[in-house]
């Protein structure tokens, strides 16, 4: 994976991602035949290089007149590989959502691509993008106003198949209404009941069946279980997992709550203030971070178990996130950052393996964007 | 005084007994009454909190933790809202029997109250400055002036960074995390006996979340007051919390002390929380889950609410409502402060 | 991606999982057992049929609206026939029930039972007529300018807002004095023209609130259409407010064609309306009241049921705002 590729080309600007195999197909048909491709479990399935969202702050009333620009995210890349679930972990504001929209290509990237098996999404219109929506669906974070008040859990599921009939013969969509309801846990009786006679662990059920419908390969989940009380959490957590095996889903799981992230990621990115600041798999990044706002996120969660707590640091920052629209300059974790010296305002750090781990066979020699990235065990002994 | 609480073996607390808890809660019921029936959202809930201790009230949506917070503070919205029986002492006296005037008084100067929403909570038109100061100017009758003073002197404490230039800033030009320091505050200005935080930290982030932890831990031990903190998340607890009440369907199952009940949890409910959160410094196959919904509170499950939800019920779990049992070790042996709704808590803390 | 090229293959894997979700599924119904299916307007309803308001105002309109559609049930007598010798002026006959002369005769010697029993209709006629055109048009700017934001919502707000510079009657006189004869549609053409901005107005602020909602979103991403977006998602979740101003606004056209017939812009002579009732029997009203209070009440009971009727609509889709 990572690791592997070439790591003397530090100057790359992203050194963390495999190589892009661009398709050459332009005509629909052929971009359509591209999409229904399979890929093989294990290689990149989505490639994310250099996205860019900035939303435009204007002034004026009749003739706006741009003023500045929210860097909501600002130059982040990354792989999805088949089968894997990567997990997206980061404070509010750092971006994690829009990056989810921009996946969904619900938001116009500013700059940047989204590769989905060598074709890049991002300027895709019509019948290819619709087929684009087919394969990627999303999970969204509030269970109740995710799902249309006024249509019966029927219509909200059986949605997917009337946009693209031909996923279901219009005989069938009933009975595949009611298997998916089967399959996230529900009574297919309930399929004429409406979304306000449900509990919000059983209205996520249904948002996540509307996700399956078109028996997509990659689902997005913003913040998935957020909303959920404890007891219920769980429940979706391992609905998720169980459902992952099953149809062979790759997963992009965006959330705050790192305990959840580490359960259920195969490999893990660290986002502050709409960059990445942490790559790797999900020991490298939770047992042997290198990037002080990964250990201070980390050393922060708090642990229910008075007595591993004990051993544990604790690095309890000061000040709160600065304001996207006007980021630090350098490295945007400085003014926070116990560590920072004048070189962090100068210079931006890269996303790359760290100089003093390269070529090491440890677990630190991951991709870390900072200038004195070391090893620091936060967790405690796993 | 109803014959109930007679029988009860509980020394009656004087005003001003320094030995007394500053507030008791007594068998407490709170119901809502609804188009669609009877919600019973509090079914008889005991708990007390001693000057400078921290109670954790421990619970999922629904378990009743905020409406007893609501009940104590006088601001339930009644109706729907109805307390059919219980008693809130506060320093001995009954608030539920107190006028509205004598309740007011004790509102704000000696139990204050923290929300969850900062935002929300503050209001949008008035500068913080001025809010902060009203606490003053309406109960100690200071003047604008000074009151403002007071309010500098307040965003110190509770460390915002340049208090006197930010003392006419609006709410929304602060963070969240200085919001719920703003809210923090307000209910520190007439330094009362007690403070009531309803999930203080679940709007925050992680590294912002200890930040203000750590502010009202401090704040309390300084003021030596009494805190009760209300939240669903077994971790935040675990930080700050003396003693913890795990609240289910309206009632405690289970009450511990702070590291006993994470090392032998006695009740099934709380293990199985216990079990269901993932760990941080453990990477496990499939996660535990409570199977099952949290209760509809217009129909809670006879006998023990839990039951349909409980790997370990039998037919006496179905039929019979389990008092909280005082839990023993092994050779019987009182275990301080502990207790379980449960009629098989040997079994589920003795393995 | 086996279930992807074959959908055969894709439900085997479902009815594979259906095992494994039998155990949940048996503790969710024992849970949820109780509930019907029950749509929002399901509980609209049940909210509505318990207030006292829908009651008194819906008995009201059923009457009102009865009496337009068949005003010879409630009257046999010609609104029309006049006998000034016999009858000029007659006062009231009150126990004289549904008879010619229970509320007495007018300046021409006409039966004032007969013609407000008749005038109903030219009433909610224009009434009716008005707020559909109203709610159509005003509904589909609104919803157009909610929508797509930007440009468009920059026009069509400022015409909005252009024509809310008007005043209704004044706008109203102004049209209608253009037409020489004026029968129940240019009454309609000419308040609709005037009246439709409010509900533009609401229909933006609403739809703008449903298009952020994540169940659009979710639409969006499934790859739904502007008209499937618009027309099954958000146009449902707007219609409850719509229909509270259009039904309250209702009232207030009736009483203003009144107003216009009353000032002899609105309808003319042979067409019998409450308006051109009360128009005419201003210059009588010392020596005989009853030939304009009569017309009079009915239109305000009529105007007065409909606004309650709003009401206890918006009580019902939004129990929170009691």
């Amino acid at each position: 994976m990572a690791e592997n590729s070439k790591k003397s080309e530090a100057v790359d600007a992203t050194p963390n991602v495999s190589e892009v195999e661009v398709s050459d197909a332009s005509t629909t048909a052929e971009v359509e035949a591209v999409l229904d491709a399979p890929v093989e479990r294990g290689e990149p399935i989505l490639q994310v290089r250099n996205l860019v969202k900035h939303f435009p702050l204007t002034q004026g009333i009749l003739f706006k007149k741009q003023v500045g620009a929210v860097k909501a995210v600002d130059g982040v890349s990354f792989d999805l590989y088949q089968g894997e679930t990567l997990g997206i972990v980061g404070e509010s504001g750092c971006g994690k959502s829009t990056v989810a929209k921009l996946l969904m290509t619900l938001e116009t990237a500013t700059s940047g691509e989204v590769f989905y098996k060598g074709q890049d999404i991002t300027k895709l219109s019509g019948r290819a993008l619709k087929a684009v929506r087919r394969n990627i669906q999303m999970v969204f974070q509030d269970p109740y106003t995710s799902l249309n008040p006024r249509m019966t859990v029927g219509d909200i599921i059986g949605e997917p198949f009337e946009i693209h009939p031909e996923v279901a013969p219009k005989g069938d969509r009933r009975k595949r209404v009611q298997e998916l309801l089967d399959v996230v846990g529900l009574n297919p009786e309930y399929i004429n009941r409406y979304p306000h006679q449900f509990s919000g662990g059983q209205r996520q059920r249904i948002g996540i069946a509307r996700g399956l419908a078109l028996n997509p390969e990659i689902i997005i989940c913003d913040e998935p279980v957020s909303a959920l009380d404890v007891s219920v959490q769980a429940q979706v957590v391992n609905l998720m997992e169980k459902l992952q095996d099953e149809f062979n889903l790759s997963y992009v799981f965006i959330a705050h709550d790192l305990s959840i992230v580490r359960h259920i990621s195969d490999r893990v990115g660290v986002m502050y203030l709409g960059k990445m600041a942490e790559i790797g798999t999900d020991s490298e990044i939770y047992d042997h971070p290198t990037h002080p706002y990964t250990q201070a996120l980390l050393s922060a969660v708090p642990v229910p178990d008075p007595d591993a707590r004990e051993g544990r640091e604790r690095i309890i920052l000061t000040g709160d996130v600065p304001s996207p629209a006007n980021p630090p300059s350098g490295c945007r974790f400085r003014t926070r950052c116990w560590k920072a010296e004048d070189k962090c305002a100068q210079e931006v750090p890269l996303l790359a393996v760290p100089e003093v781990f390269a070529g090491k066979k440890t677990p630190a020699a991951h991709e870390s964007a900072c200038h004195f990235a070391e090893e620091k065990q936060v967790v405690g002994a796993a | 005084m109803t014959t109930m609480e007679k029988t009860a073996n509980v020394p009656e607390p004087r005003a001003g007994d320094d030995t007394a808890p500053l507030l008791e809660v007594r068998d407490l019921h709170v119901e809502f009454h609804t188009r669609d029936g009877v919600a019973k959202a509090v079914n008889g809930v005991n708990y007390s909190v001693s000057a400078g201790e921290t109670l954790a009230v421990l619970g999922e949506s629904g378990s009743g933790k905020s409406v007893t917070a609501q009940a104590i503070m006088g601001i339930l919205d009644m109706p729907p809202g109805k307390i059919p029986q219980g008693e809130i002492l506060f320093r001995g006296q009954d608030m539920l029997k107190m006028s509205g005037e004598e309740r007011r008084k004790i509102r704000g100067s000696k139990i204050a109250m923290i929300f969850q929403d900062a935002l929300s909570s503050l209001n949008p038109v008035l500068s913080v400055g001025y809010q902060l100061g009203e606490m003053y100017r309406v109960h100690q009758g200071l003047s604008k002036k000074e009151a403002k003073a007071k309010a500098i002197d307040l965003m110190d404490r509770v460390r915002i960074p340049a208090a006197k230039e930010r003392v006419n800033d609006y709410p929304h030009q602060f963070s969240g995390g200085m919001r719920q320091r703003i809210m923090i505050a307000m209910a520190l200005a007439l330094e009362p006996d007690l403070i009531i935080a309803d999930e203080p930290t679940t709007a925050l982030d992680v590294t912002v979340q200890a930040q203000v932890m750590d502010l009202l831990a401090e704040l309390q031990r300084e003021y030596n007051m009494g805190l009760i903190l209300i939240t669903h998340d077994l971790g935040v607890v675990a930080d700050v919390a003396d003693k913890i009440a795990v609240m289910y369907a309206g009632r405690i199952v289970e009450t511990a002390p702070v590291g006993e009940l994470y090392k032998r949890p006695a009740h099934p409910y709380t293990r199985g929380l216990l079990d269901s959160i993932p760990r941080l410094d453990q990477k496990g196959q499939e996660l535990y889950a409570i199977k099952g919904l949290p209760p509809n509170l217009l129909h809670i499950p006879t006998g023990c609410a839990f039951n349909p939800r409980c790997p370990k019920a039998t037919d006496l779990c179905r039929t019979d409502i389990p008092a909280l049992h005082q839990v023993t070790e092994k050779d019987g042996a009182e275990l301080a402060g502990r207790g379980s709704a449960c009629h098989f808590w040997k079994e589920t803390i003795h393995g | 991606m086996p279930e992807k090229t074959s959908p055969e293959a894709g439900r085997s894997t479902v009815a594979a999982a259906v095992v494994g979700a039998a155990e949940l599924t048996e503790a969710t119904i024992k849970t949820q057992g109780q509930n019907k299916p029950r749509s929002l307007g399901q509980d609209a309803w049940r909210e509505l049929r318990g207030s006292w308001l829908f009651w008194a105002s819906g008995v009201l309109l059923v009457i009102f609206i009865v009496m337009a559609a068949f005003p010879t049930l409630f009257t046999d007598v010609d609104p029309r026939q006049a006998d000034l010798r016999g009858h000029y002026l007659a006062p009231p006959n009150w126990s004289h029930f549904f008879q010619g002369d229970w509320f007495g005769y007018n300046g021409q010697g006409q039966s004032v039972y007969a013609r407000t029993v008749h005038g109903a209709r030219a009433s909610i006629i224009v009434g009716v007529c008005v707020t559909i055109a109203v709610t159509v048009f005003g509904g589909l700017v609104g919803m157009l300018a909610g929508y797509f934001g930007g440009w468009v919502d920059g026009l069509l707000s400022r015409i909005t807002d252009i024509f809310f510079g008007i005043p209704l009657l004044l706008g109203g006189l102004t049209l209608l004095q253009a037409f020489t004869h004026r029968t129940v549609w240019t009454v309609t053409l000419g308040l609709a023209t005037f009246g439709w901005m409010q509900i533009a107005r609401v229909m933006r602020g609403a739809v703008i609130t449903q298009k952020q909602a994540d169940f659009v979103t979710a639409a969006r991403a499934l790859g739904a259409g502007t008209g499937r977006i618009l027309f099954r998602h958000i146009l449902p979740n707007v219609l409850g407010p719509v229909i509270v101003v259009a039904t309250i606004a209702l009232g207030g056209y009736i009483s203003t064609e009144a107003t216009l017939s009353y000032l002899g812009i609105g309808l003319q002579d042979p067409v019998v309306s409450w308006g051109v009732d009360i128009s005419a029997a201003q210059s009588q009203l010392r020596d005989a009241p009853h030939v304009l209070l009569v017309p009079a009440t009915f239109l305000s009971l009529t105007v007065l049921a409909f606004i309650l009727l709003g009401d206890a609509v918006r009580d019902a889709l939004d129990p929170k705002l009691r």
